[in-house]
């Protein structure tokens, strides 16, 4: 197989016929190209969307109150719903699966941060422990929210390094007090937060919620409930969607119909979602590149085809010399294969440099990102092009060892 | 002065058939041919176009397949042969040596005389060495490295006959030798294979020119797909 003989016969043929050579060689280079790019391409996307996710756990629910659309029980559709502290407690103890839960509240009435001369309108959410994970909040300096400030309803607040650029101007601020609402709070973390671009989750500072309930305005008013799911399956977490509201409408005596009363977004079924549709397109973009790859299979083929009849003659003789049938197939199946395989490299290594100069020089963005075309496809491209380029050669190396020495040299 | 005995029969055909089918016609090529060729025999076979002569030489080849008949090269039964075996003989037993040379347009001088050792698998460095011996042998040592297109008709012959013995045949088959030629280069390359002869080497050679017929030992004349006669004689 690998004699360096043969090799030498395959480059003297294909020196012969380079202009020819060069454009099989092209068709097929183009096809793992365009290969590449899709796959590459698709592989943005789903980096981009993917990306999204990350703001938050994927397997978290989140959920919010608002009015009645049904009547129920003699009551009036257009109620207002409000969720309380005891909410957070009931679904903690008695939905099954529940793994982190945190109610998160903002804080309306004043949002202005300051820190000595320095002051700024910042979003303010009150929160428990728990929503540092759900939320995938990474404290860079410090600490979250812990069971500790709850408990002692601390004054403490965890900023994030938008916040502590404003404010701080390069001071230390971990125990520095700044005025949140006009109320002095201790700094005690910093943190950032991998987000959508538009770096809304990164414009915040955290308050732990029981102090802000007291502080604030002394109510037990919870505006949202954050949970995860932990490992449950997407039925999974839609049963437990179903039973978080059927336990709300029996508490508020809504239908539990209501398609507004109380409304949980589930991050496991979203997430499923759009895993299925990006596995729809990675199989579709196979298609559409295979597709594009046998046009150059074909078109190998067909070259090797001339190939063959061009070299009757010649394999006559080399048949009349003492050739075997099976010296004539590996010999044009190689040339097939040789030409596919090179020509395929090439197309492989122009459109991982494209995906390259793409990731590199083109901002990420909600919908694309990294296009990678990561080890494992190259592989898949290589197993691919030796095997397109065997079954290109295939059916002409037939032909070619079928020739019988006589109508070979007859042949003029 | 051979290495086989005359006595050794190297080529035994008896009945020997062929007929090639075009469309609805079948053309009976060959209508029963007994022959008997010695080792180290020089036998020219003569006849019209279409008498034959081309095809017995292709089925002694075993470049063709005879449809009925016995045909026995040097005791060995030639019937039903796979391709790869036929290879083998072929590679073997028997030089080819054509009218219109054949030699690989894109090889060398050397690389067309040592191509049947590379289907014997001797490494390219011993049979570039033996092709040269060969080469130099016919006197073209200085063409080695010359492609076909730079040579002349009497230079490509020898370099074919070269080829043809580097394999060390049993048996030279040549299909009008000399139709290519001017009658100078004829008679050289007639020199070199009675040359070759005399070494052992049974040479079977189909011409239709007749002073080319009487230098070989023995005329087969063909006619219409059998022999007319079969004479030896002395020259």
């Amino acid at each position: 197989m690998f004699d360096l003989d043969k090799w030498q016969e395959i480059f003297s043929t294909i020196e012969k016929n380079k202009l020819r050579t060069f454009l099989t060689g092209f068709s097929v280079a183009w096809g793992i190209f365009m290969l590449i790019i899709l796959l590459g391409s698709g592989r943005g996307l789903e980096n981009g969307v993917q990306n999204q996710f990350n703001s938050s756990a994927s397997n978290s629910l989140w959920m919010w109150s608002d009015q009645t659309t049904l009547a129920y029980k003699g009551m009036k559709p257009g109620r207002r719903i409000q969720m309380e502290n005891s909410d957070y407690d009931m679904i903690r103890n008695t939905i099954k699966g529940v793994e982190y839960i945190s109610p998160r509240n903002y804080i309306w009435q004043n949002t202005t941060l300051s820190y000595k001369r320095e002051f700024g309108n910042f979003d303010i959410r009150t929160v428990y422990p728990d929503y540092g994970i759900i939320e995938k909040v990474q404290v860079l300096e410090g600490r979250f929210v812990n069971n500790y400030d709850i408990e002692k309803f601390r004054k403490v607040v965890i900023i994030s390094t938008v916040v502590k650029d404003a404010l701080f101007k390069g001071e230390k601020p971990l125990d520095k007090f700044i005025i949140v609402s006009g109320i002095p709070f201790k700094v005690v973390g910093v943190f950032t937060d991998q987000d959508n671009s538009n770096g809304e989750n990164n414009r915040v500072v955290y308050l732990p919620m029981s102090t802000a309930q007291r502080v604030f305005n002394g109510s037990n008013h919870v505006q949202l409930i954050s949970l995860t799911t932990g490992t449950a399956t997407v039925d999974q977490s839609k049963q437990m969607v179903d039973e978080i509201k059927s336990k709300m409408a029996a508490k508020y005596k809504f239908d539990p119909n209501d398609k507004r009363a109380v409304q949980i977004w589930n991050n496991v079924e979203e997430y499923a979602k759009v895993m299925k549709l990006f596995a729809g397109i990675r199989l579709f973009i196979w298609i559409i590149g295979i597709g594009t790859i046998i046009a150059g299979i074909v078109g190998v083929s067909n070259i090797m085809m001339i190939v063959v009849k061009e070299r009757t003659k010649e394999i006559g003789i080399r048949k009349a010399l003492g050739a075997t049938p099976w010296g004539i197939i590996s010999l044009v199946m190689q040339e097939a294969i040789l030409i596919t395989g090179f020509a395929g490299y090439i197309g492989l290594l122009l459109g991982i440099g494209l995906l390259e100069l793409i990731s590199k020089y083109m901002p990420p963005s909600d919908f694309f990102r990294n296009p990678d075309a990561n080890f494992s496809i190259a592989i898949s491209a290589t197993i691919l092009l030796i095997f397109a380029g065997a079954l290109a050669g295939f059916v002409p190396a037939r032909k070619a060892a079928a020739v019988k020495p006589v109508e070979a040299l007859r042949d003029e | 002065m051979s290495v086989f005995s005359i006595s050794n029969t190297m080529i035994e055909l008896n009945e020997i058939n062929k007929s090639y089918v075009t469309g609805s016609n079948k053309l009976h090529v060959l209508k029963g041919i007994d022959l008997k060729i010695a080792a180290g025999e020089f036998v020219s076979v003569m006849g019209s176009s279409g008498s034959g002569k081309s095809t017995l030489l292709n089925i002694i080849g075993i470049l063709d397949n005879h449809d009925t008949g016995i045909y026995q090269l040097d005791g060995l039964d030639i019937r039903n042969l796979t391709e790869t075996r036929a290879a083998a003989l072929r590679n073997r037993y028997i030089g080819f040596v054509f009218q219109s040379f054949n030699l690989i347009t894109f090889k060398n001088a050397m690389e067309n005389v040592a191509l049947p050792l590379y289907y014997q698998g001797i490494p390219r460095r011993k049979r570039n060495r033996i092709a040269m011996e060969y080469l130099e042998r016919m006197g073209l040592k200085e063409w080695a490295g010359h492609m076909p297109n730079e040579l002349s008709g009497g230079e490509k012959q020898r370099i074919a006959i070269a080829r043809a013995l580097i394999a060390k045949p049993r048996v030279i088959l040549a299909d009008e030798p000399t139709g290519a030629l001017d009658s100078t280069t004829s008679y050289e390359v007639m020199e070199i294979l009675k040359e070759i002869n005399k070494e052992g080497i049974t040479i079977i050679i189909v011409t239709h020119e007749n002073d080319i017929a009487h230098m070989t030992q023995r005329i087969i004349h063909l006619r219409d797909g059998l022999i007319e006669h079969d004479k030896e004689h002395d020259n």
